[in-house]
């Protein structure tokens, strides 16, 4: 047991090495950024779901939408309420939501979501560049 | 004796153990059926056919330049990128002579005209399509409600085996990115990304809002649209009144496309 201290000291320099990450970033917990809604979500006051359900569930809900257009040519959404929407990323989303990059972005890397949507769909606001 | 009393403890324990785990299986359940079911109708406009075909009256394309506007007008709205390296092409609607669009309706010595006519040629909706029973994914599919061979992009892995199944050569793989190379982007159809496959969807975008497809649009009357199992619409009348051809036929894959002559 000649090797105790220097074995201690191994495991001290190894625990701390491992908790870099948690002893480094310690008090500094970024805040969880605020939605900011464009004067059209604002007036709109509702969105196709009720806001709580859209918060937790909306990348369900685009799945769904996106299988009802692409496979079953349903185009068009009832909501619990009754009222029908056009199904469409950019046409309804980005209609009322059209700062992309306040309104989903921002969020998004805050989670640490890579949703590939934009691969492919057109940010609209970004339309006369 | 002590042996059942030991049996019956241990019925007890379990059946203990059992009821407690009902409450934290209904709680699980209840978390996943809070969700509404979402209700989904199709647009009032919706155009709607069993079976959506096309005739291409090529005796109305003398060259190129009668065939380019409609191709435009398809690569306009479709957002199709301009690759010059030929490999890289994205193709869904193109211009194709006579003897590499039928390529098994040899005849030694054409007339003047089909030697010279360009042929449009664009994704034939087969109503038996290969590229479907080769995908893996399920990514392309006919659409049972008209007939539509589409293609879902979000589930598409890009193995091509669709483009290996296809005997008609209408779709392209994306090599690259093609967002740089579209000469200019329409913001309200959504572009394509690398790794995956596309081709002619005959429009069904449009077709959901009531409007005839690109193409047929642009055509003046050349392309005509419609039900191939309704016996009043256009397509059929011009079937029954013309001699069409269609690419491939013996290959039994049943293309929509048809060919005046």
């Amino acid at each position: 047991m000649k090797d105790r201290t220097l074995i201690i000291t191994g495991l001290i320099i190894f625990i701390a090495l491992v908790a870099f990450p948690f002893w480094y970033n310690m008090g500094k917990a970024s805040p969880q950024p605020d939605l900011v809604l464009t004067a059209k979500a604002k007036a709109a006051g509702a969105c196709v779901m009720p806001t709580a359900y859209m918060r937790a569930n909306h990348m369900h809900l685009l799945d769904a939408w996106r299988n009802s257009v692409v496979r079953d040519a349903k185009r068009v959404f009832v909501n619990p309420q009754g009222k029908t929407f056009n199904i469409s990323l950019t046409k309804t989303c980005l209609d009322c939501h059209s700062n992309k990059a306040e309104f989903c972005d921002r969020c998004h890397s805050y989670a640490s979501a890579e949703p590939y949507c934009w691969d492919c769909h057109l940010d609209q606001s970004k339309e006369n560049k | 004796m002590e042996d059942s009393r030991r049996r019956f403890l241990k019925l007890a324990g379990i059946s203990a153990l059992g009821l407690t785990a009902k409450p934290v299986l209904d709680a699980f359940a209840k978390e996943h059926a809070k969700a509404p079911a979402p209700e989904f109708e199709e647009g009032p406009k919706a155009l709607k056919a069993m079976q959506w075909a096309m005739v291409i009256d090529t005796r109305r394309f003398k060259s190129d330049a009668d065939l380019q506007p409609i191709i435009d007008a398809c690569d306009k709205i479709h957002n199709i990128p301009v690759f010059e390296n030929k490999r890289h092409e994205i193709k869904w609607i193109w211009d194709e002579e006579y003897e590499h669009a039928f390529p098994t309706n040899p005849n030694k010595f054409l007339t003047e005209r089909l030697k010279d006519t360009p042929f449009l040629v664009l994704c034939n909706h087969c109503e038996n399509p290969p590229c479907v029973r080769a995908c893996p994914t399920q990514a392309t599919f006919k659409r049972k409600s008209d007939g539509i061979v589409l293609m879902d992009y979000h589930r598409c892995i890009g193995c091509r085996f669709c483009m290996a199944a296809c005997p008609f050569g209408s779709r392209s793989f994306n090599f690259r990115d093609p967002r740089p190379f579209i000469p200019k982007i329409t913001m309200q159809y959504p572009t394509r990304t690398r790794g995956v496959v596309e081709k002619c969807n005959f429009c069904a975008e449009r077709l959901a809002v009531g409007k005839l497809p690109a193409c047929v649009e642009a055509s003046k009357g050349a392309l005509v649209f419609g039900d191939l199992y309704d016996p009043k619409s256009e397509v059929r009348k011009l079937l029954k009144a013309h001699y069409t051809i269609r690419r491939k036929q013996e290959l039994g894959t049943e293309p929509a496309v048809y060919y005046i002559v």
